[in-house]
């Protein structure tokens, strides 16, 4: 009786403060978003920084996701064969469900969780060293609005290039399905062909691009969040950079399951 | 001329500063002592206002920073220079960029003016043939002057340093000291530099503010220094055998 007590209470502190920190969390995220969508001081530093983040943030991803998207098409297009073996099914379903998979869920969906990995620890870690080093208090000593210059650019970089990066991982997925599954004899290049033409819906394209343009504000402000008021030292800024990686992944894929039930729903 | 009236501020249950009242005079070079721990840095940081203050106010010649808008603080930070104690150079930018990043961002010069600019205040701080190269790529002791010429850049009317020459070798320190004055005489700054060199006390001290667990307890200058009858001061600053010989010897002068 007396442990059961101790027991709920105990809970109950947990509850309340883990429910403090993640209000506290919110309040504070949204109050360094309305400091960073504040006027530029000077548009053509602003334009700089833009440039120099595009590639820092995706150009440099551009590998990365190539290699990934071929060959997740190329494993979706096999697994699928080897699911298919019904010779009542015919072959260019194997190109429809690779079709699919890639387009509505593998390019948008998990591409957008590799790059909350790659681009939110590298931001939230550049941030957090600046944060640590002085640098961000350099520019505000200057006048800087630092919140909006460091992290603006950031976010609209990612917004313009992660739907370029998601367009080509979807291509790419299917070339690496359609060259695989070719070359290895499962399915003939005209079944695969005439697969991915059949009962093709444009919407679904457009529902990629939403749920991408919406996964890069998530990941990009998430990740900012826990840069920008990093408190301590070396450690501190490798802490922060997990908890942005990870609460920018759970983020993301609570609101995958939103925009699907709002978009596809 | 910059005045701190009542300045408190904690952190949590900490108190860190109790209630100082301080001047700091034009043209000269204000030094804020004290050991370490002793509040100096968050004095300064709440002078520049990047600490908001619990009680008391800092006037920047009439200008109240408690009253000052928004956009009339900002305005009033295009008249600070800092030099951070670990120089807090833009690791991405060259040292070029560094120091021309204020005027990219705020003047109306030219790319030509700015390059002058830039290149007068980096030989000012004599550095030269450096400015393509990045802060990891640099010494110290030139982290410290490309801080001071980014500083010194807008033509600042307060110059803040906070210990600008911790971790150097004690002749670039003196270097670094004597930059710093020099500048402050050349532009009529009022420059307040946190430390707690000793040598840097006795060589360019104009005014000094002792700090002790965040109450002002000593002031003077620096020849008041050997004069002191101020036990804790006296202590602080005469700690090793070499400073007590030079002070008797200059106290029996």
């Amino acid at each position: 009786m007396y442990f059961d007590g101790f027991f709920y209470v105990t809970c109950l502190i947990f509850a309340l403060m883990f429910l403090t920190r993640f209000f506290e969390d919110i309040g504070r995220y949204f109050m360094l978003m309305k400091l960073v969508f504040r006027r530029p001081d000077n548009v053509r530093m602003y334009w700089s920084a833009f440039v120099r983040d595009l590639y820092s943030l995706g150009v440099n991803s551009l590998g990365l996701v190539c290699i990934i998207s071929l060959f997740v098409g190329a494993v979706v297009t096999i697994q699928t064969a080897l699911n298919l073996e019904n010779p009542i099914i015919p072959k260019y379903y194997i190109a429809i469900a690779t079709r699919e998979s890639i387009i509505l869920e593998f390019s948008p969906t998990m591409i957008s969780l590799i790059l909350a990995g790659k681009v939110g620890s590298n931001i939230a870690s550049t941030l957090g060293t600046m944060r640590v080093s002085e640098q961000i208090d350099a520019l505000e000593v200057m006048g800087v609005k630092s919140a909006s210059y460091l992290i603006m650019p950031k976010i609209a970089a990612t917004l313009f290039f992660n739907p370029i990066l998601i367009t080509l991982s979807m291509f790419l997925g299917i070339i690496g399905g359609y060259f695989f599954g070719t070359a290895t004899g499962m399915v003939t290049p005209t079944e695969f062909t005439k697969g991915l033409q059949m009962d093709y819906r444009p919407f679904y394209i457009v529902y990629a691009l939403i749920k991408t343009v919406v996964f890069a504000f998530v990941i990009t402000s998430i990740s900012a969040y826990y840069g920008y008021f990093v408190k301590g030292g070396a450690v501190e800024v490798g802490a922060n950079s997990t908890k942005a990686v990870v609460t920018s992944s759970l983020v993301l894929i609570l609101t995958n399951y939103l925009l699907t039930q709002l978009l596809l729903g | 001329m910059i005045r701190a009236t009542n300045i408190h501020k904690s952190f949590g249950d900490a108190h860190v500063l109790r209630g100082i009242d301080a001047t700091f005079m034009e043209g000269k070079t204000n030094l804020i002592i004290g050991k370490s721990g002793s509040g100096k840095t968050v004095f300064l940081k709440c002078m520049l206002g990047l600490h908001d203050l619990d009680e008391g106010e800092i006037e920047y010649d009439d200008r109240r920073l408690s009253q000052l808008s928004v956009e009339e603080r900002r305005k009033l930070r295009l008249e600070l220079g800092m030099v951070f104690q670990g120089s807090a150079l833009f690791d991405s930018l060259s040292v070029e960029e560094n120091v021309s990043f204020p005027l990219q961002m705020f003047s109306k010069m030219n790319a030509s003016e700015i390059r002058d600019r830039t290149n007068f205040c980096l030989n000012r701080v004599n550095i030269e043939n450096a400015n393509s190269l990045f802060p990891a790529e640099i010494s110290g002791g030139m982290q410290k002057r490309v801080a001071i010429a980014r500083a010194i850049v807008m033509n600042p009317k307060y110059l803040f340093c906070d210990e600008p020459n911790s971790g150097l070798d004690p002749k670039t320190a003196m270097v670094i000291d004597e930059l710093i004055q020099e500048i402050t005489y050349e532009f009529n700054i009022t420059t307040i530099i946190n430390t707690h060199d000793m040598n840097s006390v006795l060589q360019i001290g104009d005014h000094i503010n002792f700090l002790v667990g965040g109450k002002k307890v000593w002031e003077g200058n620096k020849e008041d220094v050997f004069h002191t009858d101020h036990e804790e001061m006296a202590n602080f600053v005469f700690s090793s055998e070499l400073f007590k010989k030079v002070r008797r010897a200059v106290r029996s002068e």
